[in-house]
């Protein structure tokens, strides 16, 4: 059986040492969430909101631990003014987001943010990249990881919606 | 009511190999008037992320104790980390609050705590092996013991006076101060 994209992120975590995941729930991730919490070599930290995330990246990489954050496209928008942690200390921080409000997008509520949430990224001074297809997973995101905690850089991956799939909608 | 500036200095009295995490403005300020040491990591900025910040660290190094001192406007802003905090349980954390009901920095508008908000009861709502108020300067000691040698996570809220006080300036350059709290717990 061929391995998912989210195992192929899961391989990249534990190949460059990643030993703290912080995220909120996300159907997108749910695959990559259940990969992390069963892995011994990861703590899984589940968060009230992403911009705890942030902080928590920081005190992994004061301790010497490598860590990353899973979140969606609206859960950029949290994380605005925490992310001056990152950028005010150099903390290395590798993020992998779902991306919402684009491709076949039910809730037209998800597109305001899902439309800025790169630029935001970049604003923020993230390195961004996006990912469109599942067989290009594997290559940019161990292209993100090395370049995180090689060259102590946030890089964010945006994991497009036409990869996820759409929201199943039912009723 | 304590003096925040003594209560701070005999909190971190002989602190050992303790690591600290001062939240922005005045906590920042308290905890360098304590003395500077490089296992402090001061925060100019990030408010809401003090306990976060502690919280990454505590699980990275289960082998060290761990103190965030958030000040109550920076707690209330990060409050759902105390839910995040009481559900990893890291036996190594303490967070103390310095809580005089105030904003300090923006000109001592009166915080939530002022009407009433109580950082002891959510802790202990969130799941926190133990919480408590301090408002004497007898109960130092034993706030100091449980930064020491109490079991996780604990929050001490402690209610000081709302004055102003003289700043106390330590490092601001972001990238010196994380890169001086690494190198001094990597030798020791």
């Amino acid at each position: 059986m061929a391995t998912s994209w989210p195992d192929a992120i899961c391989a990249h975590f534990r190949r460059v040492g990643i030993r703290q995941v912080g995220y909120v729930p996300d159907a997108g991730h749910s695959r990559l969430i259940a990969l992390c919490q069963k892995d011994p070599q990861i703590i899984d930290v589940v968060l009230t909101t992403e911009e705890e995330g942030v902080g928590l990246v920081a005190g992994a990489a004061l301790g010497g631990q490598h860590a990353a954050l899973l979140m969606q496209s609206s859960g950029v928008g949290n994380c605005v003014n925490m992310f001056s942690l990152l950028r005010n200390c150099g903390f290395p921080c590798i993020v992998l987001v779902t991306m919402r409000g684009e491709f076949g997008e039910f809730n037209p509520w998800q597109v305001p943010m899902g439309a800025i949430t790169e630029e935001v990224l970049r604003l923020c001074g993230f390195l961004t990249y996006r990912v469109e297809s599942a067989d290009a997973v594997d290559e940019i995101v161990g292209a993100g990881c090395d370049m995180a905690f090689t060259g102590n850089l946030a890089v964010a991956i945006l994991l497009s919606q036409r990869l996820i799939g759409p929201k199943q909608w039912t009723r | 009511m304590l003096d925040r500036r003594e209560f701070v200095q005999r909190l971190l009295v002989d602190r050992g190999d303790l690591l600290v995490v001062p939240g922005l403005g005045s906590a920042t300020y308290d905890v360098a008037a304590a003395g500077d040491h490089p296992l402090n990591f001061y925060l100019w900025g990030a408010m809401g992320g003090t306990a976060m910040i502690a919280l990454g660290l505590a699980l990275a190094r289960p082998d060290r104790r761990v103190v965030a001192i958030p000040g109550d406007g920076d707690m209330l802003m990060g409050l759902g980390s105390l839910a995040t905090i009481g559900v990893k349980q890291p036996k190594n954390l303490v967070v103390v609050v310095l809580d005089n009901a105030r904003y300090g920095e923006t000109g001592m508008q009166p915080s939530h705590t002022d009407a009433g908000v109580d950082f002891e009861r959510v802790a202990l709502a969130c799941r926190f092996r133990q919480a408590c108020t301090v408002t004497r300067i007898e109960e130092v000691a034993e706030s100091r013991k449980s930064l020491h040698t109490g079991e996780g996570p604990i929050l001490i809220n402690a209610k000081i006076k709302p004055e102003d006080v003289p700043r106390v300036l330590p490092l601001r350059d972001g990238h010196a101060i994380k890169q001086r709290f690494i190198a001094a717990l990597n030798v020791a």
